[in-house]
């Protein structure tokens, strides 16, 4: 019997591999990954880099969250294969010389986390934020992080790290 | 998700040749409802066709003093562009109420457009629906339904389009510039997506072949008076119940034009010019408003769980006229509905 057209689409035999280059905190790095492959897959089960938390996996969390060429993403939306010659930079890249990144030292000093889980995406959003230069006031801040669900409810210490990291800045 | 192939579109007519080539193809530009779905096994593509390196990210002045916008601009670029801040303040604002900052930096002006519903059920591969599965009912209309339409609904399907931006861009009279196999047309923004009728798989009029390759704003842009009043549940990064496009021109107290579009209420961008007829030569005061608000909500039908729209919808067409004509939009960041 012939199959039905969703049985034929579930039989398409496995594309090839395809080649992508991914410069990633400032590493240039090739990896060859199935087109269904997510960038935060490829991050985290490709490269090892585990810093990049999986939450949802629907674009709701934030706990993905990424800078891509300068800009912050959601890692889970996006296939690796569409970022083929992009900048990546996680939550891994972000302390220079043995220096922790303002933002994180902020999440630091006021204590922006109870478990952690967020934490990763919750810094590159806010270091993605700090590059637009958008956010002044604290409600702006709490607009323009609304991309990042903190379930232990840290928001007060997270735009209070915010802020200080902006005075930095 | 399924097995897919992948393909990156060279140029727009590779784009459409690639497309019609396969019609269980989609096109990916954003990604952020299309891998959704793939995820929840909605969308079932055997190819993607990658868009996102096509040359249309400009923002152009055209001739007669409107803008062209390209498909590929990314949300948040066309809600900072300095001609869109300065000219379409509520497309400005209508976009940066919807979705979060990492979605608005990945998502294209194009896909906004084509996101589909959010509908629960829609999402639900475990339950009938009509637009996931012609013919297989909807469960929307005695199951859950405090999201759903008041308007222009069909016994087939009560889903509502979940874009912001799509509604200022039905007020503001855009037009959708499509290339497909047989050429370029362009389509007027209240005719791109259809009511649900008996069809209700079908969310637009884009052909299978085309892809949308800019939208065009007209000359017209009303700078000052203008709000889009997003009500919802959450402050932030929330799909509205209601949201209002309201713009004026005032002469004076009396209204001279006046535009009106609602989101979340209908399977389209509402926009009723019956209503902006109650509006174009009236005082700009409360009664004016509150004749708007019954024109506009006249045919309005709730379900068990979305009757509070019609009475929402009414006060926010009200206060949403009210912030146009007294030239205090509502902000985006500052949630406080004054």
């Amino acid at each position: 019997m012939a199959p039905t057209p969703a049985e034929a689409r579930e039989t398409i035999p496995t594309p090839a591999k395809i080649s992508v280059e991914l410069e990633i905190n400032g590493a240039s790095t090739e990896l060859k990954v199935a087109p269904w492959t997510t960038l935060l897959d490829a991050l985290r089960e490709h490269l090892h880099l585990t810093g990049t938390k999986k939450g949802c996996d629907h674009g709701q969390c934030g706990a993905c969250t990424v800078l891509v060429n300068g800009r912050r993403i959601n890692s889970c939306m996006t296939l690796a294969v569409m970022r083929d010659g992009a900048k990546v930079t996680t939550v891994e890249g972000l302390a220079k010389n043995g220096e922790l990144h303002p933002v994180q030292q902020a999440f630091i000093d006021h204590d922006a986390f109870q478990c952690g889980y967020c934490t990763p995406g919750q810094i590159c959003s806010a270091v993605g934020l700090l590059a637009e230069g958008r956010a002044k006031s604290a409600d702006e801040i709490r607009e323009l992080m609304s991309g990042n669900i903190c379930r232990c409810g840290a928001y007060p210490n997270i735009v209070a790290a915010i802020q200080q990291a902006m005075g930095q800045s | 998700m399924i097995n897919f192939e992948y393909a990156r579109a060279t140029d727009v007519a590779d784009a459409v040749r690639r497309k019609a080539a396969d019609p269980d193809a989609k096109f990916i530009a954003g990604g952020t409802n299309l891998i959704d779905l793939m995820k929840f096994d909605v969308e079932r593509p055997t190819r993607l066709i990658d868009i996102t390196r096509l040359p249309l990210t400009q923002v152009e002045e055209t001739a007669d003093g409107g803008l062209r916008i390209g498909a590929m601009v990314p949300n948040t670029d066309l809600a900072y562009h300095p001609l869109i801040e300065q000219r379409y303040p509520m497309l400005s604002s209508a976009i940066l109420a919807g979705a979060s900052q990492q979605l608005r930096n990945m998502a294209s002006t194009g896909g906004n457009l084509l996101q589909r519903t959010r509908c629960l059920y829609f999402y639900d591969v475990a339950t009938p629906c009509n637009k996931r599965n012609p013919g297989s009912g909807c469960s929307a209309i005695d199951g859950h339904n405090r999201m759903h339409a008041i308007l222009g609904a069909s016994d087939a399907c009560i889903a509502t389009h979940p874009s912001d931006m799509c509604v200022a861009l039905a007020a503001l009279e855009a037009k959708v510039h499509v290339m497909g196999q047989s050429g370029e047309r362009t389509i007027p923004m209240t005719d791109f997506h259809r009511l649900p009728g008996d069809k209700p798989e079908t969310d637009t009029n884009l052909g299978p072949d085309e892809i949308i390759t800019a939208i065009e704003l007209p000359a017209q842009s009303f700078t000052k008076n203008y709000t889009y009043l997003k009500v919802r549940d959450r402050l932030s990064y929330a799909f509205a119940l209601v949201s209002v496009a309201a713009a004026l021109e005032l002469d004076g107290d009396s209204i001279k034009d006046a535009r009106l579009a609602l989101g979340g209420v209908a399977h389209k961008p509402w926009r009723d010019t019956a209503a902006e007829g109650a509006l174009k030569g009236q005082p700009a005061n409360a009664e004016t408003f509150s004749r708007a608000a019954e024109t506009l909500l006249h045919d309005a039908k709730g379900y068990a769980h979305n009757t509070f729209k019609i009475d929402l919808a009414r006060r926010a067409v009200i206060r949403g006229l009210t912030q146009a004509a007294q030239a205090t939009p509502q902000s985006q960041s500052d949630k406080k509905i004054r």
